[in-house]
């Protein structure tokens, strides 16, 4: 039994520092596969529709831990090369989160009312055009709160990395507690950083979703008491939502 | 110049650059035996019939009797089964190639289609746009006129229908009447030779359908765009139609003047529907 001591503070946040990183690039990686794939499946090819469907059955029905361990594993005696742990993870959780959110991009894109396509197409909009000015602008809005959740996700998600050894905050977790023979601290600390981080992302999504709104010329969401204050009660509402 | 020049003359030009040649009573668009089925259901039967620039027609005819898909056809909203359709002289459907009728590519068809215009039953304003972007958009991004061309173009349209203080409101924030002259003054601006209006006041308040119909009557009388217009304001469509085509079950079953047509018509059909409609 012994206290935290300042190496191993050090540990604890460079650890925060990685998970921030694979946070943020898991999630550009992520969003632009989300993009790709999610248009692709309202695209009005159907082998464009096809291909695009099966790569999100594949990614949505397995483990993105799995899919990890093959990455890092078995491509070196496949290709001949490794990526680092950390591009490894990227890239597995980019795939597997962007399949998700390739989910929200074809539900958002799709309830974008077909009255607007007709409109761009009788002032003879091309539809690279159509969809750029006049659908993704109505359907982002609609997207942001899901997106939200999923980066959440995504971002606790990571903590899967520290089975390949990337320093992240749970490993650091793991040494901490290795070294001071105690579990209750450490985690404890650990728990309120991914809730800190959290808090964060939602505060920033929640600014996104008000621009997003404003945007298309509709009011943004009324402020009122505490609960909606610190941003609880929208979420709450939508993670009941989701389970139930 | 008569009015039956040939396509040879010299005087009548054919090119594209005149976006609104003179009105000389020339045909503009033309159906040649045009079928649309949905399912089992025939909407349009062979259908024939022409329109001479410059003129306004109405299309009246109960619910289902295929009014509002020739405006669609037109639009290019969806294909016709069968026949064909031509404007301004051009297949609009088809395009020739090697001497042989073919169905049109995208961009072939993007081009015919830039001659017609529209104004919606349900307004379908971009509600991601404001007012003046709506409008200055497709003259930009589909004409390739420069901001500011396109920013006059559309202020002067403003004034037109009585909206030019309203360039920088979202259109929610927008009456339905004003929404659906913000959306005339956008499909004005693309200086369309046709213009097809789907009964564009039928999603409006009734006290809000007099303004818009002014506006209406006004572009009817100060310019020469060919309007084709499915309503049943009755009393606009003897206004300002030159001919008016009576349907019914995807035929066109009496055509005339509109004095003829609500005056005097020929067919039981057309005095039971105006009987019923007036």
């Amino acid at each position: 039994m012994s206290e935290i001591t300042p190496g191993l503070w050090e540990l604890v946040f460079k650890g925060l520092w990685i998970t921030v990183q694979l946070t943020v690039y898991s999630a550009a990686f992520g969003g632009v596969v989300a993009l790709v794939v999610g248009l692709a499946r309202t695209h009005r090819l159907w082998i464009v529709r096809f291909v695009s469907g099966v790569y999100f059955e594949i990614f949505r029905g397995t483990s993105a831990l799995v899919f990890m361990f093959l990455v890092f594993f078995a491509l070196p005696m496949g290709f001949g090369w490794q990526l680092v742990p950390m591009w490894a993870a990227v890239l597995a959780m980019g795939l597997t989160y962007g399949a998700y959110g390739s989910e929200v991009v074809r539900g958002a894109v799709s309830a974008v009312a077909p009255a607007q396509r007709e409109a761009g197409i009788a002032l003879s909009f091309t539809p690279a055009q159509s969809l750029r000015k006049i659908i993704l602008p109505q359907a982002w809005p609609d997207m942001v709160p899901p997106l939200n959740n999923l980066l959440i996700e995504l971002l606790k998600g990571t903590a899967l990395v520290s089975i390949l050894g990337v320093g992240d905050i749970s490993f650091a977790g793991q040494l901490v507690r290795n070294a001071t023979g105690q579990s209750g601290p450490i985690y404890t600390v650990i728990l309120v950083m991914y809730f800190v981080l959290a808090f964060v992302l939602t505060r920033g999504m929640r600014v996104l979703e008000r621009q997003a709104r404003a945007g298309i010329g509709q009011a943004p969401p009324k402020k009122g008491g505490l609960t909606s204050r610190l941003g609880i009660r929208q979420q709450n509402q939508i993670a009941a939502g989701g389970e139930g | 110049m008569s009015a039956d020049s040939t396509p040879n003359d010299p005087n009548v030009s054919t090119t594209k650059e005149t976006a609104n040649p003179a009105v000389d009573g020339s045909e503009l668009i033309r159906f040649d035996k045009v079928t649309k089925r949905f399912g089992s259901n025939t909407v349009l039967d062979e259908l024939d019939f022409s329109v001479a620039s410059g003129k306004h027609v109405t299309l009246i005819g109960p619910s289902g009797s295929g009014k509002t898909t020739i405006l669609r056809l037109l639009m290019t909203l969806m294909k016709p089964d069968e026949g064909t359709i031509k404007v301004g002289g051009e297949y609009l459907t088809h395009e020739e190639r090697g001497g042989k009728l073919v169905p049109a590519g995208e961009r072939h068809v993007r081009e015919v289609r830039k001659n017609i215009g529209m104004v919606f039953q349900q307004f379908n304003l971009f509600p991601n746009m404001k007012v003046l972007r709506n409008i200055t958009e497709a003259p930009v991004h589909v004409l390739g006129l420069s901001k500011d061309e396109a920013d006059e173009r559309a202020r002067e349209l403003l004034d037109q229908v009585g909206l030019g203080d309203r360039c920088d409101a979202y259109p929610t924030q927008l009456s339905g009447g004003q929404q659906q002259r913000v959306a005339i003054a956008r499909a004005l601006a693309m200086r369309p030779q046709v213009l097809l209006l789907d009964e564009v006041t039928s999603a409006l308040d009734p006290e809000l359908v007099a303004g818009v119909l002014d506006v209406l009557r006004d572009i009817a009388q100060t310019t020469d765009i060919t309007m084709l217009c499915v309503t049943h304001e009755m009393n606009f469509a003897r206004d300002i139609s030159d001919k008016v085509l009576m349907f019914d079950s995807g035929r066109i079953i009496e055509s005339g003047s509109a004095e003829k047509i609500f005056g005097d018509p020929d067919h039981e059909r057309t005095r039971e529907f105006l009987s019923a409609v007036l």
